[in-house]
């Protein structure tokens, strides 16, 4: 039997750029049952009252990272948030705070992208091996290091959270930090000194990032930014000051 | 030709757009306290340069009702900031193993508060000490 059929509002913010000078507020009414999440309400708007809304989606189980939005002002994956929890007073999507809108939730990924294929994400291997030394080894404790930056859908809810990034999108931003501390803390890495003389030392690395932390509150994956960059900055502090007294090391 | 026209929207007032925004907003205001409250203690270490009679009014000073209320205002701020200070400790510490078993934030918090309520304690009792 199915749920008696509830009515919720949904405001989406509409930014078409042929016609709209800046964003704009449109409001949908949408029947909804208990177990349909934001993204089937958008879903639902698309399909039945305007095709013109535009968003991004495709797993619909918080894996693929498409489908973030800001959902009443906090940033969200749309497909693992549920209309029932904004029922009766209804709910306000917008596109992720912070980044470029292209057309109303879409937002702008370029940015992103292009910082990420800047920090090398991938291993970069400390010793070549040949198929007869067999694979890399590592401990349980080598992999706990590093496992959990590595969880990371790039789904940039992160930079949705920090207003650094908003701030100054010079930044790299908490997302890329934590994927440059996850691909450093592997021990069978060695692409650690490549990584961080182009950025991590500076204020669009490490030092930009000022711990808001709400990065890691926001992270629906259990990443903690926050953490993958500030544990860098003792190790970053002693670098600065020991590279004038290392020979050599100034230059580098 | 693109018709691509990104919109980038304002920063103005974004610490009051969220409740986590401006908590560490007053994080961070609560240095401006410190560093206030390090003024005050400055100028006793400049008093007691000048002599003995120097200090004595400085002491003196500092008793008056509206220091009494600065300083109490002092201590509120001191104990948030401390508060603040070892909560978002877990996030500047590399990932520790005890025993086996990884270090959790609130045991990294929890041992902070600790030490700063020892060192407060540890540093009264000396100073009472010295005083009687």
């Amino acid at each position: 039997m199915a749920d008696t059929e509830k009515i919720i509002e949904i405001q989406v913010l509409r930014y078409r750029p042929e016609q709209d000078k800046e964003p704009v507020l449109q409001s949908y009414k949408v029947p909804f049952t208990d177990d349909m999440s934001v993204l089937q309400g958008l879903q639902y708007i698309k399909d039945f009252l305007d095709g013109t809304v535009s968003f991004r989606w495709s797993c619909r189980m918080a894996i693929c990272g498409s489908c973030g939005m800001m959902i009443d002002g906090k940033p969200k994956l749309s497909c693992k948030t549920f209309l029932r929890e904004y029922y009766p007073q209804g709910l306000r999507v917008e596109a992720l705070a912070h980044i470029p809108i292209e057309r109303d939730l879409v937002v702008s990924v370029e940015d992103f992208v292009t910082k990420l294929e800047s920090i090398k994400p991938y291993i970069i291997p400390k010793e070549p091996r040949t198929l007869e030394q067999g694979e890399y080894l590592q401990t349980p404790q080598q992999r706990d290091m590093y496992e959990q930056f590595s969880s990371c859908i790039n789904c940039m809810l992160c930079y949705a959270a920090c207003p650094q990034y908003g701030l100054n999108p010079k930044f790299t931003g908490p997302g890329v930090l934590a994927l440059l501390h996850r691909y450093n803390a592997d021990s069978r890495d060695g692409g650690q000194e490549e990584r961080l003389n182009s950025l991590g030392h500076t204020d669009e690395g490490y030092w930009g990032c000022t711990a808001v932390a709400y990065c890691s509150e926001v992270c629906p994956k259990g990443v903690d930014p926050a953490n993958a960059i500030n544990q860098n900055k003792m190790n970053s502090a002693i670098n600065f000051f020991t590279r004038f007294v290392t020979p050599g090391g100034a230059g580098k | 030709m693109s018709n691509r026209r990104p919109y980038v929207r304002s920063m103005d007032g974004w610490w009051k757009r969220d409740a986590y925004f401006v908590s560490y907003m007053v994080r961070e205001v609560t240095a401006l306290f410190v560093a206030a409250y390090a003024v005050v203690l400055l100028v006793g270490l400049v008093r007691l340069g000048q002599g003995e009679a120097a200090f004595n009014h400085w002491l003196q000073y500092l008793k008056n009702g509206w220091m009494l209320a600065f300083h109490l205002v002092v201590l509120a701020v001191f104990c948030y900031h401390t508060w603040s200070w070892f909560k978002i400790m877990p996030k500047t510490m590399p990932i520790m193993f005890v025993g086996g078993k990884r270090v959790q934030p609130g045991t990294i918090t929890g041992t902070g508060l600790a030490a700063s309520v020892i060192a407060c304690l540890a540093v009264l009792f000396i100073v009472r000490g010295m005083s009687q």
